[in-house]
């Protein structure tokens, strides 16, 4: 248990900055990047969990356990997303017969 | 125990660059997966054991699996998608870079805003937080099982078939 929490002291805080902030960026990235609608949830995915991971290396530098609370609550939201988005997609697969995030288009109309 | 921090660093860098570079969607949920587990092994050294195995139960092992599901029910596994063109690419990865260095700049410097409280190891355990879950974000818990529901309702309305 001391060897493990040695992690904290030894990696300065900026490092999981930068880690967290690169995560995000990639998943930025991947939303403008591709087409395919599930690849663009798995990108959301990608910075919920750069967000969470962040919350929770502030936590434990700071010793305060709301941040990880937050992080249970966040991935409570993750989940309920991924249930509607997914049934979304099903059923523009199902009208549509594609998933292609260009024919959604006429949304803005 | 900094080798260690690299090493898991760079897996899920790795990792999340080839789920978005990756042709065919299956290989990026299979990335994907090797991007939460290197991220659970962050939780575990950051001495939060409870999203440690919160995190790989939920995400690996159940988001992903729907999402793997989803992409075998609708036979999606075809290398067929329509790329956008060179220059949205480029515009894509230019305004990520740029946000990137934006994000940097703005947050540098914050080791000087933390105000550490004292040192306490046993805050990411399932006992410490279990009791501030139960206590302190009661009502916030309660809201979560009502945000489920609903969320379980419309997967079920939008699945149904229409009956014309």
């Amino acid at each position: 248990m001391e060897n493990i929490t040695s992690a904290i002291r030894i990696i300065p805080l900026e490092h999981y900055l930068f880690l967290c902030l690169a995560l995000f960026s990639i998943g930025v990235i991947g939303v403008l990047f591709r087409r395919n609608t599930i690849v663009i949830l798995m990108c959301i995915e990608m910075m919920l969990n750069s967000v969470n991971l962040l919350l929770t290396a502030f936590s434990a530098y700071r010793s305060d356990s709301s941040g990880q609370v937050f992080v249970f609550f966040i991935m409570v939201v993750a989940a309920a997303e991924v249930a509607v988005g997914l049934s979304i997609l099903v059923m523009m697969k199902r009208n549509v017969d594609s998933i292609d995030i260009n024919l959604l288009n006429k949304l803005k109309d | 125990m900094a080798f260690l921090f690299y090493l898991l660093s760079g897996i899920a860098l790795l990792s999340a660059l080839m789920v978005v570079l990756s042709k065919s969607p299956i290989n990026s949920v299979i990335y994907l997966i090797v991007c939460f587990l290197a991220i659970a092994g962050h939780y575990i050294l950051l001495n939060a054991q409870f999203l440690a195995v919160v995190h790989i139960i939920v995400y690996t092992g159940a988001i992903m699996v729907v999402f793997l599901f989803v992409i075998m029910l609708l036979n999606l596994n075809k290398t067929n998608e329509p790329h956008k063109s060179v220059l949205t690419k480029f515009m894509a990865v230019i305004s990520g870079g740029m946000l990137f260095l934006v994000l940097i700049a703005a947050a540098k410097g914050v080791n000087e805003m933390i105000v550490a409280n004292e040192f306490d190891a046993n805050i990411g355990l399932v006992a410490n937080l279990g009791k501030v879950l139960y206590t302190d974000y009661m009502i916030p818990f309660e809201a979560s099982s009502v945000l489920f529901l609903s969320a379980m309702i419309g997967a079920v309305m939008l699945g149904k078939k229409d009956k014309k």
